[in-house]
């Protein structure tokens, strides 16, 4: 089936499943956004308890999540996963130390002689969802606004910013970038718990918030958005891989795609209808319609970056060096296995949903955790 | 391929992999055998409908969920390490290597993260029988991640399934079939995940003997020592089976790692093995000072292990540097010459395809091919490179090996006193007990050094060494994370003994 597709056809399949994972993640950031809400919304230890345990509850999913993103490219896009975690080191290892602090914290938080305090670990959780997703964003806002690295003869990336990956946080685009998806992540924390808790004073506290912090975004997200559409960008050349700078590349992309500006536009509308639902109506569960929209807003942007003949890893040292979905796969033979892999991923989300389904068929409360004395 | 090598950097380097392997390390071994001693345990509870068995779980998964944590901390590191201080590695391998790590993430990692909310905060919110399911799934999830972990270090130890592309200048996959179903992948797999078994038996065993020493907990201690005699008996047996058939695929694969770990210098017919030794630390490749200052050998005996027959010629280091014609051994110095030719020629090819001489290139890819084989030996300057620190390795497998034999009789004293109904009367018996909780580890710790420091200096057994695997990195970067994850790691593992004693010593009636 999959053999029988021609080697950039399967490039493609393998940029849209890296982007679905990607996106996936996008949204599972819920559980950072979550964390970083646990030292502001609670009033009191038992409000804080009952939100980290229903995070608690999905961090795996999360983190899982980030480790197949990471092993999808790897698999995929080597060429990506060498020269941008090897180039750009510090901001790589930056965001991998968030995360490990993060995943000790759940389980140690309210031990008893847990070594650092139970403060220390809430703060833990607090810097993965602030710095962590901060970083990440930074890092997929080079997708756009490149990165200062050369490739030689074999492929050897060698980085030119002492910063190694870090300067990537001192651009304005790629700081936008981040923010955007800090506060994102945080009103969708805010909407998960919203839908999870069964507690009317948290509940009430968290509509606002999840309001809130979408405002917050959306200056950000404005930004980012008017920087895309007046940015230049990195073309491919399909028949000599050539790579040239091109004005309005991104715009031209939107305009060529207008499936892609669909769903750009789409996700975005959907975002904000789960937030407006959940702050002024009854409803709790405007997860579901910002969840999708925050999938669908980050496959735009993905596709974005890579589709269309467009360098998704431009270097700004050496255009040449510049990684599109075409010079930085794997074989023909790993995609193709990789695909017929991939196939399983559909009965995972189903196994995940089901479970998913039969945890939160009840929602959480105060009561429960007290009489659990394994919670977190 | 690389202008500069910088030492320093690569050891650098290799330290601080080592450093995230052997954190790692600690931690998954009991993952993987304690996610099957809780979900005998719960099926024990769930058939009898005993509530002590249900108790007795639980306690046993709290100290699971404490390990599987930092397990979970230490584990993407790894995955991320290989790009950013092994990129060129990462590069010229990813089409091979990066495949069992999705498939990792797609088919085990999903199936743990699902099913270990439900593991642990499911029992008032699924039915008894989803619950059990789940935690078989975590098991199963958990094991299955070492699958595919080990399959992609399998191939490293010995690659097989893939070609070298002169036109991309890396390896690409021929066959995923034969890469997973690989010999050596296959018998890394059993044999690791078999001594996760054993290593979680003998923690559950120790913990429980030291409950019976201090006269606590005595039907729990006893009914949990049932269990994980049997687990760590069947276990032990089934390491010792994996490891000598381990030990007989690496004397096909890597001769030169079976030759560090025996000490053998000069390959004899036949050849004895030496159970117990001191290696003259002084004795280098092709000196005639004698191996060792001191060894109690058994005849034949390693003839009989890697060639399955008395007689059979085991190389010895010397053997595999400066070749034995007699034997059809060729020396590490031809290798490195013909590898000197091959890289050359690969450059030539490049070249020439550059300035579209394709004459010129046809030639340089014909010689180039007849020299293929001996890539990796044209990235070493010296022959001596191509031998493993010999003394590490030696010892290391003498205490993995010693070890597994004392687990062995320890789980039959254990099984024999139980069934007489003396265990709790035997203090020394469980002071051992409770000494092989620790031992465990030497010997789990002592298993990986064998097989990674053995392998050295390979990445990539006999195509990539380290020097070339590595990434465009000065050593001070990479020996700052060496610390920051040295100092995180360590204050990591002090947050988990620290928690983990006081679990027990609070111990199941506290639940």
């Amino acid at each position: 089936m999959f053999g029988s597709l021609d080697w950039s056809t399967l490039q493609q399949l393998w940029w849209l499943i890296v982007s679905v994972v990607g996106s996936l993640f996008v949204f599972l950031t819920f559980v950072q956004g979550g964390q970083t809400l646990i030292m502001t919304i609670p009033g009191t230890e038992d409000e804080k308890t009952l939100m980290v345990n229903s995070l608690g509850r999905k961090w795996e999913l999360t983190f899982t999540t980030l480790v197949l993103f990471g092993g999808a490219f790897y698999a995929s896009f080597p060429l990506f996963y060498a020269s941008s975690f090897g180039g750009a080191y510090w901001v790589w290892l930056a965001i991998l130390f968030t995360f490990i602090i993060q995943a000790v914290s759940y389980e140690y938080r309210r031990k008893p002689n847990n070594f650092l305090g139970q403060r220390t670990y809430e703060v833990f959780m607090c810097i993965n969802g602030v710095v962590g997703v901060l970083l990440i964003g930074a890092a997929v806002g080079t997708f756009f606004s490149g990165s200062n690295f050369t490739l030689n003869d074999y492929n050897l990336v060698k980085w030119l910013h002492p910063l190694r990956g870090l300067e990537a946080a001192f651009s304005l685009f790629n700081l936008s970038f981040g923010l955007f998806l800090v506060f994102l992540a945080r009103t969708l924390g805010a909407l998960y718990l919203t839908n999870n808790l069964d507690h009317d004073g948290l509940v009430e506290k968290l509509k606002k918030s999840s309001f809130n912090n979408l405002l917050c975004a959306l200056p950000f997200l404005l930004y980012v958005l008017v920087s895309l559409i007046l940015m230049d960008g990195y073309a491919v050349n399909p028949a000599d891989g050539a790579i040239t700078l091109e004005a309005n590349k991104y715009l031209n992309n939107l305009l060529q795609m207008p499936l892609n500006l669909v769903l750009l536009l789409a996700g975005l509308v959907l975002v904000v209808l789960g937030v407006v639902l959940n702050r002024f109506t009854a409803s709790v569960r405007g997860i579901w319609p910002a969840g999708l929209g925050t999938v669908l807003t980050c496959l735009a942007v993905f596709f974005l970056a890579g589709y269309n003949n467009t360098a998704f890893y431009p270097s700004k040292a050496d255009i040449a060096s510049s990684l599109t979905i075409y010079n930085a796969s794997s074989s023909h033979y790993t995609l193709t296995m990789m695909s017929y892999v991939a196939l399983i991923v559909p009965f995972v989300l189903a196994y995940i949903a089901y479970v998913w389904r039969q945890m939160d068929g009840s929602k959480l409360t105060i009561d429960e955790l007290a009489a659990d004395k394994k919670s977190y | 391929m690389i202008e500069q090598i910088d030492i320093s950097m690569v050891n650098w380097a290799r330290a601080t992999f080592a450093l995230t392997a052997m954190y790692h390390w600690i931690f998954v071994p009991l993952t993987l055998g304690l996610s099957f001693l809780c979900a005998f345990f719960e099926s024990i509870y769930v058939r009898t409908g005993n509530e002590q068995w249900k108790k007795l779980t639980k306690f046993w998964m709290t100290l699971f969920g404490i390990n599987f944590a930092i397990g979970v901390a230490t584990g993407i590191i790894l995955e991320f390490e290989f790009g950013t201080n092994w990129s060129n590695y990462s590069w010229m391998v990813g089409d091979i290597f990066g495949a069992p790590l999705a498939i990792e993430g797609i088919l085990a990692f999903f199936l743990e993260a699902t099913f270990f909310a439900v593991m642990f905060f499911g029992w008032n919110r699924v039915s008894k029988k989803f619950h059990l399911f789940s935690t078989w799934m975590v098991a199963v999830g958990s094991n299955l991640s070492a699958l595919w972990i080990l399959v992609a270090n399998g191939w490293m130890q010995n690659p097989i399934g893939m070609a070298f592309n002169p036109d991309t200048a890396r390896f690409e996959m021929q066959d995923l079939w034969a890469v997973i179903s690989s010999p050596v992948a296959i018998s890394h797999f059993v044999h690791a995940t078999s001594s996760g078994f054993l290593l979680a038996s003998l923690f559950v065993l120790g913990i429980s003997s030291w409950y019976l020493l201090k006269k606590r907990h005595i039907q729990f201690a006893k009914r949990s020592i049932a269990v994980a005699c049997v687990f760590g008996l069947l276990s032990s047996l089934f390491v010792a089976f994996t490891g000598d058939e381990h030990a007989f695929i690496t004397a096909r694969t890597q001769p030169m790692k079976l030759a560090a770990m025996e000490a053998l210098y000069d390959g004899q017919k036949p050849t004895g093995l030496v159970a117990i030794g001191l290696i003259n630390p002084n004795k280098q490749p092709g000196d005639d000072k004698d191996t060792f200052s001191f060894k109690v050998e058994i005849p034949g005996m390693l003839s009989l292990l890697a060639k399955r027959s008395f007689d059979g010629f085991v190389p010895g280091i010397n053997d595999l540097v400066f070749g034995n014609e007699e034997h059809g051994v060729m020396g590490v110095d031809e290798k490195i010459r013909r590898g000197k030719i091959a890289v050359a020629t690969l450059g030539d090819y490049k070249g020439a395809k550059s300035a579209g001489d394709e004459l010129a290139a046809s030639k340089a890819l014909t010689l180039f091919d007849e020299h293929r084989d001996y890539l990796g030996y044209g990235h070493l300057e010296s022959a001596e490179q191509a031998v493993p620190p010999v003394g590490l390795t030696f010892y290391a497998f003498r205490i993995m090996v010693g070890l597994g034999t004392f687990f062995i009789l320890l789980f039959l004293v254990y099984g024999y006193l139980m069934e007489k109904r003396q265990l709790e009367n035997k203090p020394t018996i469980l002071r051992l007990g409770v000494l092989s909780l620790f031992l465990a580890w030497v010997a789990s710790q002592a298993g990986w050094v064998v097989s990674e420091v053995g392998r050295q200096p390979w990445a990539i057994q006999d195509m990539l060494p380290v020097t070339v695997a590595r990434s465009n990195l000065d050593s001070g970067t990479v020996a700052v994370t060496f610390f920051l994850f040295l100092f995180l790691f360590t204050a990591l593992l002090i947050a988990e003994l620290k928690i983990m004693t006081k679990q027990i010593s609070i111990g199941p009636e506290g639940d």
